[in-house]
């Protein structure tokens, strides 16, 4: 029987650290490492890189003799559109300004729930929007433009 | 006496119109957003942790700490009426709370609970004040070789003692130390991991890291769960506990404070545990243990005790060793950072209006959390019901402004996207983000003492175990790692 490593929990996770870790100590080559005496700047990224690796080889190993899977599913497109509505919220915010931003976010993030009504979404996005602008612009006097760019 | 003229002082900081206003607005703010289901204390810090960048020192940390016990309290009303805890410190809560709730009894377990926290409030408060100075003068002797070597214990510990398993947590502590690793090395001016992008040569921000790993990752987590929430939506009638009720919990609620506030202490610990080991206690205690899990008041009062006294002296090592216990310390010490202030031994002798304000705010801060909770509860009745589709998307609103308004700056809210992403993942397989958290905070001042300790050691690295308080560090450290490690490594071993 050919164990599934796709949704291998451990496995994953290792192969997470073994890749970061390893990523940190090659980037880390670049600075200058020193002596125990007198680190260098490279010294103690290099040396939590390889821990890190030893760690995942670790971890990944259990996972192959282990074999347990992650649980429940993955939420990939929940994950996404948060994701996205975030970025988006940056993206709008300078060039578009606060009132846009706030209400693309919010619609966006609410396409991640699975239950999601158009006309309650809209209602959401006034109040909320209303909200954010008076208790941030208003109260806190955060600088930021409510339509338009800087 | 000493005490009482500290005590003086930090109440005439405390009761200062402006910081009484903002002891109120944390504690009322952190309970009504706490109170929302399915939003631990964790993510309500790290979304109005922003609100309080602007701030001076003294009220923002008065305020912040207001926030920290509000939410948390809030997490034992979710608990007792909804079934929700909001993290894992009022796990226990919703055992015995909701089958109170479910009997009629939802009054009286809210009251205990209140009661319970606030006696545990009291007494932790205490506690800060007594032991706080004694332990800081304590630390004043440490050297480098000696917080090195208490670092990696606060670590260690915090990584193997959280739920979940030893490797992993130690790993992400090791990711956590690499996180903070990103930015101009103060000793060289070398910037690091920065990638040409000048927004990253200043470091990862605190609540970037926080917003992305802890508010964007669960709510994910809480989109993706099918589960159907039972709500209770009856009416919370009679609210006093009986006199029977205070005489059965009035035992309970000593025990438990008195074991929460040496869990608190304990880095990695912390709250969660202390309430499952107090109702473990309470449970064996018990004259008939069969009530335990059907509406046992004791199992309301005993861990709603524990998890405030843990909460409280969880202070002591953060405030007075600059070394958080938790997560939440952990946002406590960013605060500290943020203000310009370097959390130690050093912060009651140079800022003791800041020490022992804050103490006595976090006492005004229980009183108007019962002040607030009792006589409200309807309302924070009514906000139970709100549904989740409707907060989700808030949150994560209220995350992009709080992030882009600490650094003005649409980077640090992309960063947070991409930390949530990885924040998710991580969850998934079972990997405690908490722990990296800490590793974060505390990487640059370990790296500092470390390359410090081995500097006057010329290099020698038995640096750390020639000198004996860090020698002492040590071995707790190691004991910690054997204790925890080897159970499991055995149960590794046997043939599943």
């Amino acid at each position: 029987m050919k164990p599934d490593l796709r949704n291998n929990r451990d496995f994953i996770a290792g192969l997470l650290f073994i890749v970061l870790g390893a990523l940190a100590a090659f980037l880390a080559r670049n600075y200058p490492f020193g002596s125990t005496m007198r680190m260098g700047p490279g010294y103690f990224p290099t040396v939590l890189g390889v821990i890190l690796l030893l760690f995942g080889v670790y971890v990944l190993a259990r996972g192959l003799r282990s074999g347990d899977k992650v649980k429940g599913e993955w939420g990939w497109k929940p994950l996404a559109l948060i994701a996205a509505s975030i970025v988006l919220f940056g993206v709008l915010l300078d060039r578009a300004g606060m009132v846009p931003a706030a209400v693309v976010t919010l619609v966006v993030a609410a396409a991640a729930g699975r239950d999601f009504r158009f006309k309650e979404v809209l209602l959401l996005a006034v109040v909320m929007t209303t909200f954010s602008v008076v208790v941030f612009s208003y109260g806190l006097k955060l600088p930021y433009p409510l339509l338009g760019s800087y | 006496m000493d005490l009482l003229a500290n005590l003086a002082l930090g109440f005439g900081v405390a009761f200062s119109l402006e910081n009484l206003a903002y002891c109120f607005a944390g504690v009322a703010l952190g309970t009504l957003i706490g109170v929302l289901p399915g939003v631990g204390p964790l993510v309500t810090i790290a979304m109005l942790f922003p609100i309080t960048f602007h701030l001076p020192a003294v009220p923002a940390i008065i305020m912040l700490a207001g926030i920290f016990y509000g939410a948390q309290y809030g997490g034992s009303t979710t608990s007792i009426l909804v079934n929700l805890p909001g993290e894992t410190a009022s796990a226990v809560t919703c055992i015995d709370g909701y089958q109170m709730a479910r009997r009629g009894r939802a009054g009286p377990a809210l009251a205990t609970a209140a009661l319970a926290s606030f006696f545990a409030g009291c007494v932790g408060t205490l506690l800060i004040a007594l032991a706080g100075p004694t332990l800081g003068e304590w630390a004043l002797n440490f050297g480098a070789a000696e917080y090195t070597s208490l670092m990696l214990m606060a670590l260690v510990a915090s990584a193997v003692m959280t739920q979940g398993d030893s490797a992993k947590g130690l790993a992400m502590v090791v990711l956590g130390l690499l996180v903070g690793v990103v930015g101009v090395d103060v000793n060289s001016g070398m910037s690091r991991y920065s990638f040409g992008i000048p927004e990253l040569v200043d470091g990862i921000g605190f609540t970037v890291v926080a917003v992305g790993l802890f508010a964007v990752a669960e709510i994910v987590v809480n989109l993706e769960s099918r589960e159907p929430r039972e709500v209770y939506t009856g009416k919370v009638t009679g609210l006093m506990p009986t006199a029977q009720d205070i005489r059965d919990a009035a035992w309970p609620t000593v025990r438990g404070t008195a074991m929460g506030a040496c869990f608190g202490v304990l880095p990695g610990t912390g709250p969660a545990l202390s309430s499952f080991a107090t109702y473990m206690l309470e449970k064996k205690l018990a004259r008939d243990p069969s009530r335990f899990g059907s509406g046992a008041i004791e199992g309301v009062a005993a861990p709603e005790a524990a998890n405030n006294a843990a909460a409280q002296t969880a202070f002591i090592p953060m405030l007075t060793l600059g070394i958080p216990a938790s997560a939440t310390m952990a946002v406590m010490l960013a605060a500290l950072t943020l203000q310009g202030i370097a959390a130690g031994p050093q912060v009651m002798l140079e800022k003791p209006d800041l020490f022992w304000g804050l103490i006595a705010s976090m006492w005004i801060g229980n009183c108007l959390l019962v002040v607030l909770n009792l006589p409200l509860v309807g309302i924070w009745v009514r906000l139970l019901t709100v549904p989740y589709r409707w907060l989700f998307p808030s949150i994560i609103l209220f995350c992009c402004i709080g992030n882009y308004s600490v650094s003005n700056n649409p980077f640090d809210v992309y960063l947070c996207a991409i930390i949530g992403v990885l924040g998710y993942v991580l969850v998934k397989l079972e990997c405690e983000p908490a722990p990296l958290l800490l590793g974060y905070v505390l990487g640059p001042l370990l790296e500092e003492n470390l390359r410090r300790a081995l500097l006057i050691a010329r290099g020698d690295p038995t640096v750390f175990f020639t000198r004996p308080l860090s020698l002492v560090f040590m071995i707790a450290t190691l004991l910690i790692l054997v204790i925890m490690v080897a159970p499991a490594a055995r149960r590794n071993r046997q043939p599943k």
